[in-house]
């Protein structure tokens, strides 16, 4: 599997740390109700198919991006740097 | 259906294995059952066979959407175990053991279980204390455990390398003497032929499609061979438990879908006659009777339903393998292959009623569920009859991520790939 860095190119997926499901919202700090917070940390829709993921390059550059990889045929469609350095992103 | 013995066997012998009887009725699907169980890995069939036999409940279908096997039951790397540390697991991997231990006469099938002790490696004197606290634990449940030094792993794992000269030394091990390895297959056809003996209809090739509710009950299923109505739906699915809930409108559940990936090379003579695993990495292997050295590691790490892998993890523990055994080196891989697993938030299963009424769950088995067939079949069929778990899987409960009773036996907080 290649995941394409917007800084670095092409580069063989084993350069990157997978870090999981990127639909998953946190809830907010001061937020008490406690069903949200399992939610959050344990449960995961888990698609057949299309699925949102962050993942790091971290032999590489290290940045955090986010991927759209299909999880039955592993083609990925998009690869976006994560935070305030998505709207930089020209790859 | 006909018993098997060494009569039998002498008998088709003479009329060259040609009057061999089926081993289970080709069934086609009725309208209506007492108990529909939705998979037929070796988990539904398990439960079906208890369910049967346990609890007289006989007017019961497996439904299962490929042939009888093609699932984990046919994948996985046959390695038994009970040595677990949190108490809710090791009394159920216990009772699976004591099943197992049991199982080739109960079922007339030959599972050919075999005790060949399994050894986890310590590489640190860090890991040599784990062990003896895992160990001391584990016996005072009344489960087998033994500690060894490096001279004694030599003695009974002569091809392992135990010298100084490499980056993880081995520095001694954990036992199980009664843990092994057991014929996977066998496994699935054996609980077939005996549920299929009570009258337990298996139906292959039928997928199920969709939910049949009354409100929020569940009264039946939809599959591929028609709609089937039932008063208690049991899913069994293992890796596809996220796909089959959301056919019910669950949209999320603690899992998430891994490949973890089985390698076997050509055969040798006898040369690992107990189960090894790499405590520095994640290796383990055994021999089959075939010959073939039979080995696995980690998962390939991401989200997966594609049911191969990928070569990252095929070097890692081939590098794994030579690493503890030099000889390997100039051995040829005969076959790998992968399959998907039900990688839970805790690493730890589900055995419940619900979550809707009428519908019952065995889910969550991560890299372990081979081990746990026995006693999953056995719980999930009490927990279906009873409309109420046994003690021995009361702590499997899913609402558990909810009320903060996971069961972390590895300790390595909310994450899907315990090991
Ligand atoms: C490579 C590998 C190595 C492993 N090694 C070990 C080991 O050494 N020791 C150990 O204890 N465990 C091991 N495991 C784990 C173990 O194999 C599984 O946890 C266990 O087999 C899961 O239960 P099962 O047998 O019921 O699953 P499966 O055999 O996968 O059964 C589930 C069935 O449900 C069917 N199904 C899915 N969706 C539908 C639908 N919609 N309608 C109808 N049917 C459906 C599938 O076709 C499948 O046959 C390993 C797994 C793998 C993949
Ligand atoms: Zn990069």
């Amino acid at each position: 599997m290649i995941i394409k860095c917007p800084h670095c190119g092409p580069r063989e997926a084993s350069e990157y740390t997978y870090i999981g499901d990127a639909s998953i919202q946190r809830p907010d700090h001061n937020d008490t109700d406690m069903e949200k917070w399992s939610d959050y940390v344990f449960m995961r829709e888990n698609p057949r198919g299309a699925h949102m993921e962050h993942w790091q390059h971290t032999s590489g550059c290290r940045s955090f991006v986010k991927v759209l990889r299909d999880t039955v045929t592993h083609e990925i469609s998009d690869v976006t740097l994560e935070g305030p350095w998505q709207a930089e992103d020209k790859s | 259906m006909s018993r098997y013995s060494a009569f039998s066997l002498i008998k088709n012998a003479l009329s060259g294995h040609k009057n061999w009887k089926r081993t289970w009725r080709a069934a086609e699907p009725k309208p209506h059952y007492d108990v529909i169980i939705v998979g037929g890995g070796g988990h539904g069939l398990a439960t079906a066979y208890y369910l049967a036999k346990e609890h007289g409940i006989r007017n019961v279908a497996v439904l299962e959407k490929g042939g009888l096997g093609s699932g984990n039951i046919g994948r996985n790397t046959t390695i038994v175990r009970s040595n677990y540390i949190l108490p809710a697991n090791t009394r159920f991997y216990e009772h699976s053991m004591k099943l197992w231990e049991g199982l080739s006469n109960d079922l007339n099938y030959n599972m050919m279980f075999s005790q060949r002790g399994v050894i986890n490696l310590a590489h640190t004197p860090g890991q040599m204390d784990a062990f003896a606290r895992r160990g001391n634990a584990i016996l005072l449940e009344g489960v087998d455990a033994e500690l060894l030094d490096t001279e004694e792993i030599s003695r009974r794992v002569p091809g392992l390398y135990t010298g100084q000269n490499t980056r993880f030394p081995i520095v001694g091990g954990l036992c199980q003497p009664r843990g092994g390895t057991a014929r996977h297959d066998a496994v699935a056809w054996g609980y077939a032929r005996g549920a299929d003996k009570y009258g337990v209809d298996i139906i292959e090739h039928c997928e199920v499609t969709g939910f049949i509710k009354d409100g929020d009950t569940v009264t039946g299923v939809k599959t591929t061979r028609g709609d089937i109505s039932a008063p208690k739906v049991a899913i069994s699915v293992a890796g596809n438990t996220s796909t089959v809930m959301k056919l019910a409108s669950i949209d999320k559940m603690p899992i998430e879908s891994h490949v973890l990936q089985a390698f076997v090379t050509e055969p040798l003579k006898p040369l690992i006659n107990t189960v090894v695993t790499f405590g520095a990495g994640h290796l383990y292997i055994s021999q089959s009777d075939k010959g073939g050295l039979v080995f696995g590691g980690d998962l390939d790490g991401y989200n997966s339903y594609a049911q191969r892998g990928n070569l990252p993890i095929f070097e890692h523990v081939a590098a794994a393998a030579v690493t503890m055994f030099p000889n390997l080196a100039r051995l040829k891989l005969l076959r790998n292959w992968g399959g998907i697993m039900d990688m839970s938030m805790d690493g730890s299963p589900i055995i419940c009623t619900g979550p809707l009424p009428g519908m019952y769950l065995n889910a969550g088995w991560c890299y372990g569920g081979f081990k746990a067939t026995p006693a999953a079949g056995w719980c999930f069929a009490h927990t279906i009859a009873n409309d109420a778990p046994h003690a021995l899987n009361a702590d499997f409960t899913l609402d558990r991520f909810y009320n903060g009773r996971q069961l972390d036996e590895r300790g390595a907080g909310p994450y899907p790939a315990h090991q």
